[in-house]
């Protein structure tokens, strides 16, 4: 347990050891802020049926800037240590495989959730402001932002698994952001291919993180997506583990 | 410490190392010698545990690299060729990163990051990013990394590669007084190193043993065990005919400089024919102007074994 804890540690400070983690919190913060204000202000000037808190997690700004953060976070794990060939020190080590994988992944998960601190205090800002709350109930807080770890979670280990598949940043930036991409818009699929039978429309729709997050937001915790983003995540994170182990017969 | 019996690693079906069968005993310096691309790498890698054998077995103080490789790196301070290092980092803040990693105990981190600052020479440059270090303190990091968890048994890949003379020469002493603790494998380009610090030697070429003795031994063995350098004019006589009635000479080539004649005499391992050379030259009244011995080293053992057919 305390070499994992060493090995996330050291995944979590070599975030702000380099640029990246401050490039991709500005912009990140410039495009969430920029997505708040937008809503608060088309919400001020007309009637609607949703909270600035739904509002806030459903628009165009913020799946866009959502799906791009992924692979920015990702992309360096395992293939800049291959590329350095720091992974010589790492794993001669007495450290198993699986500790680092994890690692890894919790380092990423850890600046992922590091990432979403400061847009929490819109709400806070908001309700101190306004003088009334941003969303119906504290249950639509924790709706979204549960769906927020779940979905980050299923994206960093694709992202994982990109990453350790090559030793080059740039290639495992565009596998990930491609197959998050890709899956992410398979919940779109429902909305643009009409002609489809219905059952296929509603087997994507288990898949569309839009939707998701559209009832999470709400404040309805629905059990199935919980269970599938987590399976997800195990899956890609097993897959992820096979993959760094076989490194050892391509060599 | 190190036993290694019939170890065979491929690359996409090319041999890097065949059958390759040795052993390093406690306390010894074991040099590990080849040209470029014989394979020293990567039988250093598979007793890291860094990358499986294909064939073969490998044990480091007891502990099979493959089926018990936690324990087998427990035990073994690696330090790879060109050190990589997270240039993120600073030196102490890294080497306690790995301290940790390697298991020393919690209060004993401190007091080891210490010792080996200390035995490194790395006191000056604690503070310091890695990626701001000079490439010998980057090598003196890696040495460093090795002895933290205090190892029975070092690999070092190249310690000295890519040091000015005055920083070989520091990292050689360090290595002579480390070998007093430890089991120390090395590979090395630089003979005079292995002369000087190992107690055995092995040459490897072509992923095959050539040669495996201590140097004394090897250079003994060698055909060209020594030879005599003669500078003489020798007047009317050939001069070649006479030196090799001299018992122990074996083979003599001549070569010119204006009058004087040059004779690159090989004479057999542990013969002295230079009381014999001078007894000749004072009866055949030949004028003499250099007259000495010259003495094998690793580099000529080296380069019999490992020139023959890379030409």
């Amino acid at each position: 347990m305390r070499k994992f804890y060493t090995l996330l540690s050291r995944e979590v400070r070599s975030y702000f050891h380099s640029p990246i983690a401050y490039v991709v919190l500005i912009f990140f913060l410039l495009i969430a802020g920029v997505d708040f204000y937008f809503q608060v202000s088309f919400m001020n000037q007309r009637q609607v049926q949703y909270t600035v808190q739904e509002a806030f997690f459903n628009s165009v700004f913020f799946w866009f800037a959502f799906v791009l953060i992924f692979p920015l976070i990702t992309m360096r794990l395992f293939a800049e240590e291959f590329k350095l060939g720091t992974i010589e020190p790492l794993m001669t080590a007495p450290v198993r495989d699986w500790q680092v994988v994890l690692s890894k992944f919790f380092g990423a998960l850890i600046f992922y959730i590091i990432l979403w601190i400061p847009p929490a205090f819109y709400f806070v800002i908001f309700q101190y402001v306004a003088g009334q709350p941003a969303a119906h109930s504290a249950g639509a807080y924790s709706g979204s932002y549960l769906m927020l770890l779940l979905l980050g979670m299923f994206y960093l280990s694709i992202g994982c698994l990109a990453s350790v598949l090559t030793k080059n940043q740039i290639i495992a930036a565009i596998i990930s952001f491609c197959a998050i991409t890709l899956l992410f818009f398979l919940g779109l699929v429902q909305f643009i291919l009409l002609d489809v039978s219905s059952a296929a429309r509603d087997l994507l729709g288990y898949f569309s993180a839009i939707e998701h997050m559209g009832t999470f937001s709400r404040g309805v915790i629905d059990t199935r997506p919980i269970v599938f983003y987590l399976s997800m995540t195990v899956v890609m994170l097993a897959l992820t583990h096979q993959a760094f182990q076989s490194r050892k017969w391509r060599l | 410490m190190i036993k290694v019996e019939n170890l065979t690693k491929r690359y996409a079906g090319q041999p890097a190392i065949q059958d390759l069968n040795f052993e390093v005993g406690k306390g010894e310096i074991m040099g590990f010698l080849g040209p470029n691309g014989a394979g020293k790498t990567t039988t250093m890698r598979i007793l890291a545990s860094f990358m499986p054998p294909t064939s073969g077995r490998a044990t480091v103080a007891g502990f099979d690299v493959f089926a018990q490789s936690l324990q087998a790196r427990a035990h073994l301070g690696y330090m790879p060729e060109n050190v990589p290092l997270y240039s993120d980092m600073r030196v102490t803040e890294y080497l306690d990163y790995r301290a940790a990693l390697k298991g020393v105990p919690h209060r004993r981190v401190a007091e080891r990051v210490g010792d080996v600052k200390e035995l490194c020479g790395l006191k000056e440059v604690e503070n310091k990013l890695i990626a701001a270090l000079s490439k010998g303190y980057r090598q003196r990091v890696g040495l460093a990394d090795a002895l933290l968890h205090e190892p029975d048994l070092l690999i070092l890949d190249e310690p000295t590669i890519g040091l000015d003379p005055n920083q070989i020469r520091q990292v050689r002493d360090l290595i002579k007084n480390l070998g007093k603790q430890h089991t120390i494998l090395l590979s090395t380009h630089i003979l005079p190193e292995v002369e000087m610090t190992c107690s055995r030697v092995i040459i490897i070429h072509k992923g095959r043993i050539e040669a495996c003795d201590t140097p004394e031994n090897l250079l003994g063995k060698i055909r060209q065990a020594g030879g005599v350098l003669l500078e003489a004019k020798v007047g009317a006589d050939n001069g070649v005919e006479e030196l090799k009635k001299i018992s122990g000479v074996r083979d003599v080539i001549v070569d010119s400089d204006g009058d004087w004649k040059i004779f690159s005499l090989r004479v057999e391992s542990g013969a002295d024919v230079r009381e014999e050379i001078f007894r000749l030259a004072t009866t055949r009244q030949w004028r003499v102007r250099e007259l000495t011995q010259r003495r094998a080293t690793l580099e000529d053992v080296f380069v019999e074994i490992t020139h023959s057919d890379s030409i």
